[in-house]
């Protein structure tokens, strides 16, 4: 084995982008806690990882850059610091989600409990469950787990979908439980993005392992491609 | 124009050594291809063999089938013909030391009889032209030594010489190994502007280089070539285990 330099520097990024990873998973587990339960000490905890993430993300992006200068790596190394980088945006967009929700908590804090139509815990729980199983495909570079995700992405949006057809419904015909439906629908839309990152994730593990790019396909397939007509 | 190069089973040795074996593949006209692989893997070899160059060692041999465009270089022609068509350029710029500028571009010309010193002129000048040298030295064509050049503008003279007599293919081993980074640099963009002329093959140790100039890239391993594809698909996604522990430095 030769380059040993590099493959420790591959890896100390590897442990970085885990650490980050580790942030970012609890900073959302514990937005949907402090939506489960309204305790405004956790909104608090959320925010202070927020600031730990977004220090790590500048710090990861740099040593994926001066790895990208000084190594001109090649084929797997080339592929596995691209996906770093964008995993690691991803990962910055979950601690972003993260604190909205935790935000929305605090707005929620004055308001009368009420009875909305939409099931955020277990919305919360098959975005998280994605997350997670995204960054263990991550871990193990195992594409079937980062497949398994990509078909999880439907029922949140799915989901989301629902909650914008009956909150809104109960923003039109319910006015004084106007406010609460607007922070569980933003709470809904911010789930779903997390979801979306958590796919990210997964298509970035994808193209690492295999060199696959399997980003929108579905929507790719819809169209033809401009280069390739005559 | 370039020509494509086909070639088919080719085997060589030196002495008993089997250095190249049952390498099977085509060489798109204009195009540039590089060729890649550990020191000793057999690709100065393979290149070598592409004019000829590699009998003229007593103790080689060679079989199998090389043509240039549809001339088969090992049946129909003769190797002076053959290195007429096929320029070669070095390692190491190898001017004639002792003859002007001007001279060393017309050497191989003189050599294949040609004689009007207008139509010399014309030829000097457009190689020199082509191999993006002329500026710097057409105020001294005959007052100065093709050795008074630096190490780069040496390179670009050997590439003016092996222009002037019309080749259809130019082979280069590590043209720019020996050279700076500026120096690199203008041999890359001269590559870049000679395919569209010429049929390049350049042998490098430069992966980056590669990655650069060429269009197609092989990689050679133990003599035998493991993989030949296109550039961009050999150095982010290559097929074979043994080409991306190769490229990512796993080995080698």
């Amino acid at each position: 084995m030769t380059r040993i330099r590099f493959q420790r520097s591959l890896d100390d990024l590897k442990e970085n982008l885990l650490v980050m990873a580790g942030l970012a998973e609890q900073a959302i587990q514990r937005a949907i806690e402090a939506y489960r339960v309204r305790d405004l000490s956790i909104c608090d905890l959320v925010n202070r990882s927020e600031i730990a993430i977004n220090r790590l993300e500048r710090d990861i992006d740099q040593a994926a850059l001066d790895l990208l200068a000084m190594e001109q790596p090649m084929a797997i190394d080339l592929r596995f610091i691209l996906s770093v980088i964008k995993i690691n945006a991803d990962l910055e967009r979950v601690g972003d989600a993260a604190k909205a929700i935790s935000d929305r908590v605090r707005s929620m804090e004055q308001m009368a409990a009420a009875d909305l139509p939409v099931d955020i815990p277990r919305m919360a729980t098959l975005a998280a469950d994605m997350v997670r199983k995204s960054l263990q495909a991550f871990i193990e570079a195992d594409t079937t787990m980062a497949r398994t995700v990509l078909t999880m992405d439907d029922a949140v949006d799915a989901m989301n979908r629902s909650a914008y057809k009956s909150l809104t419904k109960v923003m039109a015909e319910e006015s004084h439980l106007a406010p609460q439906a607007l922070n569980a629908l933003m709470i809904s839309r911010n789930l779903e993005r997390v979801a979306d990152h958590a796919t990210n994730i997964a298509e970035d593990v994808i193209f690492w392992v295999e060199g696959e790019d399997v980003r929108h396909h579905k929507s790719l397939k819809m169209v033809p491609d401009p280069h390739a007509m005559g | 124009m370039g020509v494509g190069i086909e070639v088919v089973n080719l085997n060589a040795w030196y002495a008993a050594n089997h250095t190249l074996q049952d390498i099977n593949l085509n060489i798109p006209a204009n195009h540039a291809t590089a060729l890649i692989g550990p020191s000793g893997c057999g690709k100065s070899t393979f290149v070598r063999c592409l004019n000829r160059m590699h009998e003229t060692n007593p103790i080689a041999r060679v079989t199998g089938t090389v043509r240039i465009g549809d001339l088969d270089i090992y049946k129909d022609a003769k190797p002076v013909e053959i290195r007429r068509r096929v320029g070669m350029v070095f390692q190491r710029p190898n001017p004639f030391p002792t003859m002007s500028i001007y001279d060393n571009v017309a050497a191989g010309l003189k050599l294949n009889g040609y004689g009007n010193r207008h139509v010399l002129d014309e030829i000097v000048e457009k190689s020199l032209k082509n191999s993006a040298l002329w500026e710097e030295v057409k105020d001294d064509l005959k007052k100065k030594s093709g050795a008074s050049l630096s190490g780069g503008q040496q390179q670009r003279l050997c590439i003016a010489r092996a222009l002037a007599v019309d080749p259809e293919v130019l082979l280069m081993d590590e043209p720019a190994s020996a050279l700076d980074p500026v120096s690199t640099s203008k041999i890359e963009d001269l590559i870049f502007q000679l395919k569209t002329q010429y049929t390049i093959v350049i042998v490098t140790h430069n992966m980056q280089q590669a990655a650069r100039v060429a269009e197609k890239t092989g990689f050679f391993l133990n003599g035998r070539m493991v993989e030949f594809d296109s550039t961009h698909k050999i150095f982010t996604n290559p097929s074979d285990k043994r080409t991306e522990d190769y490229i990512t430095g796993r080995f080698g």
